[in-house]
């Protein structure tokens, strides 16, 4: 098993509001499926920024599918997006387009020849379960279906790593146990998945990895779903004294 | 490159007040610059006319052996700035006055005009100290008693048209800034507008150039529609001027060209300001 994401001494912090991530060392390998737990604020976003190269480490480095952190040119950041899927929680869907001309959009701008666009549109559209509401627009789709089609087009350039930030936030029960199921078949295919959650229940049941994080520390990594349900019990407890929020609360920015 | 082209009609499509509002003021500053180039080539247009005219004559003194007269013209024709040199009779001195001033022919009668050796200078070379030099040199001849060439025509003339030069260079070099800066307000809008568009371009893999492309794109047609209505409105400013008042020149077709080509170079300049501008935040984010 090969990682392809390392993280060696991370640390971030911003020139306002001070750390967000605090001396992370962790590692994912090729077709793994990682929780990132922790409240808001505790640097999940800051941490997916980071694999993104959306932002750079202050300190130590972040390798991702053989790009360094260290190295990374700015004109290579495109390639580096090309190996990565991304989804968020508010969708980010172009509203004046149909489903498949949202996915079919991030396969043009990464010059994908014309002829190859519309059958593959519609194998993600099958992929994701959404075939019957290729031509929807997104106010015309509940949000568990606007998300399937965020992850569609997160899968058109077939990535190494699958990046979910909170994908089932606004999300209902059923809902949520639908995308996480659809996300754990793209998984069974041979993608890594890396899905920030503060839903404590989803990663108990799921009963995989998981990092959570605590202030920008890594203060858990494995798979012992009670500890993290005591964690954040006792944490939340703790929650009277007031904390200084990360700048990190924000959605993830390209 | 279809992609580009269709973003670009999408664009008009969508905001077609924001893209006319950008074309028509591109058109007004190239307009502007327009008008002020044609008052230049008809300023020198109507120079080359009077430079055409610009001569030196030496007037000779009462009763010049014809040899001095020779020896006068001959030194003339040494020069290089002289085209020609020839000697005018008090006769014809007198026709030609009669001739060209034919409203004071009585004024004439009984008049005698000296006689004087016309010196005309070659095209490039009526410049006012080239004329000096001539007129200096021959002014040593005994045989001349004076020379003129209208040196204060010659002198306001040339400093006119330089005075010309300059201003219209100042007012071109604003007047572009200010049409530069429309552009990239316009293109700049026209991003703000579709942020969440270049956001997942950027996110999914596109490169900084398949961003910035469609834009620059439509900074060039916007460039070369404003020049096309900047020429149209040109002419028609033309037009009516050579009807009412004097004749005057207008562009031809490679200044026309050169005009639109400058309309495209400041669209192009404007939005890629813009764009850079923007991705360089996104970066920073």
């Amino acid at each position: 098993m090969a990682g392809i994401l390392r993280f060696a001494k991370v640390t971030k912090e911003y020139p306002r509001s001070g750390v967000a991530i605090k001396d992370l060392s962790f590692e994912v390998n090729k077709g793994e499926f990682v929780f990132l737990a922790g409240h808001s604020g505790a640097g999940k976003s800051t941490l997916l920024k980071l694999i993104t190269m959306a932002e750079r480490p202050t300190s130590g480095e972040v390798r991702v599918s053989g790009y360094s952190s260290a190295t990374l040119k700015p004109r290579e950041l495109p390639q580096l997006r090309r190996r990565l899927g991304i989804v968020f929680q508010d969708f980010r869907l172009l509203p004046d387009r149909t489903a498949e001309q949202n996915i079919a959009f991030a396969l043009e701008v990464i010059g994908t020849p014309r002829a190859n666009i519309g059958p593959r549109v519609s194998r993600l559209l099958t992929q994701v379960g959404l075939a019957s509401k290729a031509t929807s627009f997104p106010h015309e789709l509940s949000g568990g279906e606007q998300q399937r089609v965020a992850i569609a087009r997160a899968l058109a350039n077939d990535p190494f790593i699958l990046l979910a930030d909170e994908p089932t936030g606004n999300l209902d029960d059923r809902a949520t146990h639908a995308i996480y199921l659809l996300l754990r078949d793209i998984n069974a295919s041979g993608t890594a998945v890396i899905m920030a959650t503060h839903d404590v229940a989803l990663i108990q049941r799921a009963g995989m990895r998981f990092l959570e994080l605590d202030q920008g520390e890594l203060v858990f990594d494995g798979t012992d779903a009670a500890r993290l349900m005591a964690d954040l019990r006792g944490r939340r407890r703790n929650d009277a004294t007031p904390r200084v929020p990360h700048p990190d609360a924000a959605a993830v920015q390209p | 490159m279809r992609l580009a082209l269709r973003e670009v009609m999408l664009a008009f499509r969508r905001a077609p007040v924001l893209a006319i509002l950008s074309i028509t003021t591109i058109a007004f500053s190239l307009f502007a610059f327009g008008l002020f180039g044609l008052v230049a080539i008809n300023i020198r247009s109507a120079l080359r006319e009077i430079e055409d005219r610009v001569e030196v004559r030496a007037f000779l003194v009462d009763g010049a052996s014809s040899e001095a007269v020779e020896e006068v013209i001959k030194a003339a024709l040494r020069m290089p700035q002289v085209a020609s040199a020839g000697y005018v009779s008090p006769d014809s001195a007198l026709q030609r006055a009669r001739a060209e001033l034919s409203e004071f022919r009585d004024v004439y009668d009984g008049t005698v005009l000296p006689q004087s050796v016309e010196v005309r200078l070659k095209p490039d070379l009526r410049d006012p100290d080239k004329v000096r030099e001539v007129s200096n040199s021959l002014a040593v001849f005994p045989a001349v008693e004076d020379v003129r060439y209208g040196r204060e025509w010659v002198e306001k003339l040339y400093r006119l048209r330089t005075i010309a030069g300059f201003v219209g260079m100042g007012l071109g070099l604003v007047l572009a800034l200010v049409a530069t800066i429309i552009i990239g307000a316009t293109i700049r809008m026209a991003i703000l507008a579709r942020t969440r568009e270049i956001e997942i371009m950027r996110l999914v893999g596109a490169t900084n150039g398949f961003v910035r492309f469609p834009y620059l794109i439509d900074g060039v047609m916007k460039g070369v529609l404003g020049g096309v209505v900047a020429t149209a409105l040109a002419w028609g400013a033309n037009t009516i001027v050579s009807r009412n008042l004097v004749a005057t020149q207008f562009f031809d077709s490679r200044q026309i060209a050169l005009g639109i080509l400058a309309g495209a170079l400041l669209g192009l300049v404007g939005s890629w300001i813009s764009v850079g501008r923007h991705l360089r935040q996104v970066w920073r984010d």
